[in-house]
């Protein structure tokens, strides 16, 4: 295990999908891709805390990530309520239309 | 020791006849009103009668002042220690007594004179209110306290001469009274941080056990202390020059004038004088200002009564005259005279004005004299009264005016060269002040019924055609004014002054002095005789209707015109006091105050405030991606600093020393 792939790696990977995450987040118009942005960004950095956790031999980052991963479900399943209450009242889900709350 | 005189009671009960009558009285029927209006000054009055008969200096069961604290302490920070405490000496006795004596009388006669006016229970409220402050004016242990009292009176004052607010000059005559008060309670305020300053105390009690601890100390700071109070007692008690509101204050009901404004309140300056003279004895500089206002005022006041034609204004103008004699008295040391004439002035100065409110009721409205005439027989009983009320102020014997004015210009004339010229002084106001009132009485009451008089007064309905004598309840209390009249100087001032010296100290007796008794026998005569040059004058020109006073006044055009303008002192006060000060007002504080620092500042507030607002609400698009991108922004700016942070703090930047394990 000490010669496998570094965790610097692992790091990167994370780094990587976080910001496709974002760019996600901030160019899609679709809200349902925002929503899987979220998720993305969510297990980037799921990913990075069990890096961490297995760097350090700490069982916290694990534990963590069981938290992300409850806070996540939960996310989603009230998320996608939203999703649905928000299409059937404005029959869409364009972000850029979504915008009642400016001032 | 355990006699408690319930002190508290005094100025109470007025004040819950007040509260009822201010805040039910337009839905109570009237003779509840007039119930409840009674009930208050009459049972104040039988609380003031057990106070005293407990507390006559022969009972020796309380000594004198007996000292109550009611509510505790008032005002404790640092060394300013003042309490909620009345005191009861002689002199507040007296004052007492006449406060809620002569103002129950005043009280039931209102009840006749303004039974068919609006805002009945408007009126007795704000007349018990008064009696409330005065009470706590003279009952007052400590400067604040009266003060307290001060403020209150003038403003039922205000309240009462603006009764009838919906006309202009009442509400200015109200106005007007307020705001010269205000100058004179500057004064008072003034002298009472002096007082603060040099005693460390406000209470009369230790401000005069400070005073006797040392002796011997005069002027500086107690000329000072005097001056600011008498500027207060000028305001107050209209003197020169703070008398102008006074004439004016005749704009309210007539019973009101005849307990504010002739009876009570302005001899509060009186009081106050004779309360602090301890003071004014160490500075022989403002007692003789005190007795050259006096002096002045009588006089001053008294040539300007000679022309007036409104019966209110003459009474006005010799009120002012009178309390001038009471400031030549407190002036010349002599404080039981003055408080000896405020008291026999208390009586028949309500009675002239309450007989005058009388034959003003009786014929409708009407105040002007030259309308007046030939009413003895239709107002007989207001005509008697009047009577008597119009000799006393004469000074002829044996009625009471005789009794304290002669006791002020003995105590004048013996009071050095000043207080010569003074009582000579006192002496022409004394001739000036019998042959106006006989003037008054002549006009009003002799000469041919004038069947116009009625008729043009200012409403022409039924009953004011025909003069008609006043009901009961108004003839009652004149009655027995007149009686107290006529004997409420006899007592004399020997008696007086024994009874009021452990306050305001002894007076001079004439039997005492080397030749006193001739002196005061002499100066009797010679008073008595020039009140009766002065009715005398009177008779040849007012007995009959005839043209001898218009003959006499085109003689003197100048001195006429000059006396019917009233010295155009208002006119003067507006040029050089009311003009200006509006000027300031209007232009200072309005353009510069007002219009450039109030308004610019609220300006440049509001304009900052809406400029950032609207530069800050371009970032509230709504657009949810655009809060995302600035929330990213944001985490990246915080990394960033983190990481520069990071690095300036290790100097080789950040060692990612697991990377490659």
């Amino acid at each position: 295990m000490m010669n496998a792939i570094p965790s610097s790696w692992y790091l990167i990977l994370s780094a990587l999908l976080f910001t496709l995450g974002v760019v996600g987040f901030l160019i899609k118009r679709s809200l349902i891709t925002v929503f899987m942005s979220i998720e993305l960004m969510l297990n980037a950095v799921n990913l990075s805390f069990v890096t961490f956790a297995h760097e350090w031999h700490q069982v916290k980052g694990q534990i963590f990530v069981f938290f992300v991963m409850m806070v996540a479900a939960a996310e989603a399943a009230v998320g996608l309520a939203i999703i649905i209450a928000i299409f059937r009242a404005r029959a869409t889900l364009n972000v850029d239309q979504i915008d009642l709350m400016k001032l | 020791m355990n006699i408690h005189l319930y002190l508290w009671l005094i100025p109470i009960l007025p004040f819950v006849g007040f509260l009822l009558n201010g805040i039910l009285g337009r839905h109570l029927p009237k003779a509840l009103v007039s119930t409840i209006a009674l009930a208050a000054p009459l049972a104040a009055f039988l609380v003031v009668i057990r106070a005293v008969l407990t507390a006559w200096p022969g009972n020796s069961s309380v000594a004198l002042p007996y000292v109550e604290n009611f509510a505790g302490s008032w005002i404790n920070a640092g060394l300013l220690h003042v309490d909620f405490s009345f005191a009861l000496d002689q002199l507040s006795m007296v004052m007492l007594l006449i406060i809620t004596g002569v103002g129950f009388l005043i009280h039931i006669y209102s009840v006749g004179y303004m039974g068919h006016e609006d805002g009945y229970w408007r009126y007795f409220s704000y007349l018990n209110l008064f009696l409330f402050f005065m009470t706590i004016l003279v009952l007052a242990e400590n400067y604040l306290l009266m003060f307290v009292g001060w403020e209150g009176v003038g403003l039922a004052s205000y309240l009462l001469i603006g009764f009838y607010f919906d006309r202009k000059s009442a509400a200015d005559a109200g106005k007007k009274a307020f705001v010269v008060n205000r100058i004179g309670d500057f004064g008072f305020l003034l002298g009472m941080f002096l007082l603060l300053f040099q005693f460390g105390s406000l209470s009369f009690g230790s401000i005069g056990a400070n005073l006797a601890a040392h002796p011997g100390v005069e002027g500086g700071i107690f000329t000072a202390i005097c001056l600011c109070l008498l500027v207060g007692a000028t305001g107050k008690s209209a003197q020169i020059p703070l008398y102008i509101w006074l004439p004016d204050a005749m704009e309210g009901p007539t019973p009101v004038s005849a307990l504010i404004h002739a009876a009570t309140m302005v001899t509060a300056g009186v009081y106050m004088i004779a309360r602090t003279h301890s003071i004014f004895d160490r500075s022989p500089f403002a007692l003789a200002t005190v007795a050259i206002i006096g002096a002045a005022t009588a006089f001053f006041a008294a040539t300007i009564a000679l022309v007036q034609t409104d019966i209110k204004r003459v009474l006005a103008y010799s009120t002012i005259s009178q309390l001038g004699y009471m400031f030549l008295g407190c002036g010349v040391a002599a404080y039981s005279a003055a408080v000896f004439h405020l008291m026999t002035h208390a009586f028949f100065k309500a009675l002239l004005f309450l007989a005058a409110g009388s034959v003003i009721h009786g014929l409708g409205g009407e105040q002007d004299m030259r309308k007046m005439g030939g009413l003895r027989k239709q107002l007989p009983v207001t005509f008697w009264t009047m009577t008597a009320g119009v000799i006393a102020i004469a000074g002829i014997f044996p009625f009471a005016g005789f009794f304290s004015k002669d006791a002020i210009l003995y105590e004048a004339f013996q009071h050095g060269t000043l207080g010569k010229t003074l009582y000579f002084v006192g002496l022409v106001t004394a001739l000036l002040t019998s042959f106006y009132m006989f003037r008054m009485w002549y006009m009003t009451f002799f000469g041919e019924a004038k069947p116009d008089a009625a008729q043009s007064g200012h409403d022409q309905d039924a009953h004011a055609v025909h003069a008609h004598e006043s009901p009961w309840v108004m003839l009652a209390p004149l009655a027995i004014l007149a009686i107290l009249s006529l004997v409420g100087g006899w007592i004399g001032i020997e008696k007086f002054g024994e009874f009021l010296s452990p306050v305001v100290g002894p007076v001079i007796d004439p039997a005492l002095e080397a030749g006193g008794k001739n002196l005061d026998l002499v100066l009797s005569i010679v008073a008595v005789v020039t009140a009766l040059i002065g009715w005398y004058v009177a008779h040849l020109l007012y007995r009959r209707k005839s043209d001898k006073p218009a003959q006499f006044a085109a003689a003197v055009p100048g001195v006429y015109r000059m006396l019917a303008k009233k010295y155009a002192v208002d006119e003067i006060y507006g040029y050089t006091v009311v003009k200006p000060l509006v000027l300031g007002s209007q232009y200072i504080l309005g353009w510069i105050g007002e219009g450039v620092i109030i308004r610019g500042s609220a300006w440049l507030l509001a304009g900052v405030t809406g400029l950032v607002g609207e530069l800050l609400r371009r970032w509230q698009s709504g657009n949810l991606r655009s809060y995302a991108a600035w929330l990213a922004a944001g985490a990246a700016v915080l990394l960033l600093l983190a990481a520069s942070y990071a690095m300036g703090a290790s100097g080789t930047g950040i060692h990612l020393n697991w990377v490659g394990r």
